[in-house]
């Protein structure tokens, strides 16, 4: 490790070359093809599911006022599962970053900064 | 109309100044080195810093803004919560890991990481500052209607001297406390935020036997509808300008430079995962809270006091705590309230002043070699320059409508910063046109669009009323500006020859590994 000026430690800095050599390592490649299969999807649909929302509370009113029980209505049915959908997407990447992510990077970070 | 006791509102804002001051003072051994005082050395735990983000997050615009909104207008106001929950999957998916292991202090940091520097930073530190500025002035600018309500004070220059004093007890949080105080300021807001909305809520929902459906009820009774559309249902155009809201709002938060400068207050990006999903949960909790609030003034407060009161909307949430626990809750809420604004005017003036002493003063003009000790002298001016403004600029911007003021900061946002970010994250032909073309092209044509709009002239609730040099239909530019500026960057980086995909290799590896990120700057 070497210091900063402001004392804070930072990795000896591989080179260049090394980088492109761990990014076309087929180890690496298979980490960002399991990263953003996982990722841009969900992303993609999360937002699809909001706009889809989004949409039908601009224009489908009648169909948002329709009540299912009491006063609760369509509308809010489906803006309490915008909430339900974000906590589950939470819920699950973090499981998914924890169990297939880390333990692939924790490795591969050990070998760049070991292998200088 | 008078509520409450001002001196017990003063007297409990008070305890909640002198507690933070103290915690402050405590955190301030340690802030003299810029790490120290951009990102308190990286080292709060993910736990920590996801409860900061919450209040870093949950401004007066979220307490206030949205509890008014639901009351007055109804499930229309419930939306903005939707739209500032789901932005953060954003945050959490595409952007806060990568950014923690490429970057360290700025978000200047990761765009300049593979392209020309100079430019690119003085881009990014522009749009960081323009964006601070906008938020800045929202928060401000609720200071000046909450004083009016809690403190009596009615008259513009009393409401002045408070935005004064406001402001210039952030600036010593920021001086004396840094990254690490302004932090532990932002944990105990937090908790007593959601602390304090749970439990009006339990309160509102125990008044109707904890039937919710009956809350609705009452409170459409009242005129604060539970279907969509009162608001932004009335014509084609403002169901336009509802879907352009609603993109400005959720492609916002992940562009938003204090947020994202919260990500590097924590060791790793495994923290940072855990910050945003700490963050997630209290923020949809408290979004879920709001919908009570909201729904329970409209109950229980009833639109003509609401509308009576000083601050009309902004205070349904603290007449709402007047109505149930009398003075002291009143006292309670409010300091909640003064403190969110407090903590939040805070973080944006640390990151304000963190990019120019960092991007503009450090690495543009001093090129990375400025002499020791001068980037936190520089970056503790600055600081001192920001606060100024947003005091003078509250004083000015005193009575806006505050919601709308923070989105436009989420338009700017969205629009100059997120393009940026993702590009340069997952782009591999990204380059400097590119990056430059986006966020000047997304400022300039937000910032346009928005002085052109219905929100500044040509409408009764515009803040230049009574002229009108309106010819943008939209008051908010999201749904042209964001397009156009992700088209921007396509078009600057294909017309340019500069290709950089080796750098990009590097940033690659380093944004999904992690290697050769900072990740301890002190030994504590």
């Amino acid at each position: 490790m070497s210091t900063h000026d402001d004392g804070a430690q930072v990795p000896p800095s591989p080179s260049e070359s090394r980088f492109v050599a761990v990014q076309q390592s087929s180890e690496f490649q298979d980490l960002r093809r399991r990263y953003r299969r996982w990722v841009l999807p969900v992303a993609a649909i999360s937002l699809l599911w909001y706009f889809a929302y989004v949409i039908l509370a601009a224009y489908a009113k009648g169909f948002m006022s329709v009540k299912i029980f009491g006063n609760v209505n369509v509308a809010l049915i489906m803006g309490l599962l915008q909430f339900v959908t974000t906590f589950g997407v939470t819920a699950l990447y973090i499981r998914f970053a924890d169990k297939v992510l880390d333990p692939v990077t924790a490795r591969m970070r050990d070998e760049i900064e070991g292998g200088v | 109309m008078k509520v409450g006791n001002p001196w017990l509102n003063i007297a409990i804002f008070a305890i909640f100044v002198v507690v933070t001051m103290a915690v402050v003072l405590r955190a301030s051994k340690t802030n003299r080195s810029a790490a120290e005082m951009y990102t308190a050395g990286a080292a709060f735990s993910g736990r920590q810093n996801g409860v900061a983000i919450a209040g870093d997050y949950l401004s007066a615009a979220s307490f206030l803004g949205i509890a008014g909104a639901i009351a007055l207008t109804g499930y229309d106001g419930f939306l903005y919560s939707i739209g500032f929950l789901v932005a953060w999957l954003v945050a959490l998916l595409l952007v806060a890991e990568p950014l923690r292991n490429t970057g360290r202090f700025t978000m200047a940091d990761v765009l300049a990481f593979r392209m020309q520097e100079r430019p690119v930073r003085t881009a990014a530190a522009t749009s960081t500052l323009v964006v601070s500025f906008f938020y800045l002035l929202a928060q401000m600018a609720g200071a000046g209607g909450l004083v009016a309500l809690l403190l009596g004070i009615t008259n513009r220059a009393g409401q002045s001297f408070v935005i004064a004093g406001v402001g210039l007890l952030m600036i010593a949080y920021v001086l004396i406390g840094g990254m690490k105080g302004t932090t532990y300021v932002q944990i105990i807001k937090a908790a007593l935020l959601i602390i304090g909305a749970g439990l009006i809520t339990v309160w509102v929902l125990g008044k109707f036997g904890l039937n919710f459906s009956a809350l609705l009820g009452r409170g459409a009774q009242k005129g604060a509808s539970l279907d969509p559309g009162k608001k932004y249902g009335v014509s084609a155009l403002s169901k336009l300008d509802f879907i352009s809201l609603s993109m400005a709002l959720v492609l916002g938060t992940a562009g938003l430079p204090h947020i994202l400068m919260r990500f590097y207050t924590v060791p790793t990006a495994k923290e940072a995962r855990r910050s945003v999903s700490w963050a997630i949960w209290l923020i949809g909790l408290f979004y879920l809270f709001t919908l009570v609030l909201g729904y329970g003034a409209a109950a229980l407060v009833g639109p003509e006091r609401i509308n009576a009161a000083p601050g009309k909307a902004n205070s349904a949430a603290p007449l709402l705590a007047y109505e149930l626990g009398g003075t002291l809750l009143l006292g309670v809420i409010s300091a909640v309230a003064f403190a969110t604004i407090l903590a939040v005017v805070a973080g944006l003036t640390i990151t304000a002043s963190a990019s120019f002493a960092h991007d503009i003063y450090a690495s543009v003009i001093h090129r990375g070699r400025a002499p020791e000790g001068s980037e936190v002298r520089v970056a503790r001016i600055a600081a001192l320059v920001v606060g100024a403004v947003a005091i003078l600029g509250g004083i000015v911007a005193n009575g806006q409508n505050i919601a709308f003021l923070v989105a436009l900061a989420f338009a700017v946002a969205a629009s100059a910063n997120l393009p940026t970010i993702l590009y340069s994250l997952f782009w591999k032909r990204f380059n400097t046109r590119g990056c430059l073309w986006s966020i000047y092209g997304g400022l300039l044509i937000t910032i346009t669009l928005i002085f052109f709009s219905p929100a500044v002239s040509g409408d009764r609730a515009a803040m230049f009323p009574h002229s009108d040099w309106s010819w943008f239909p939209l008051a908010n530019p999201g749904l042209i500006s964001i397009p156009a500026s992700f088209l921007l960057g396509y078009l600057g980086t294909v017309t340019s020859r500069e290709h950089l995909e080796g750098k990009y290799a590097e940033m690659e590896v380093r944004s999904l590994t992690g290697a050769g990120a900072v990740r301890e700057a002190l030994e504590h």
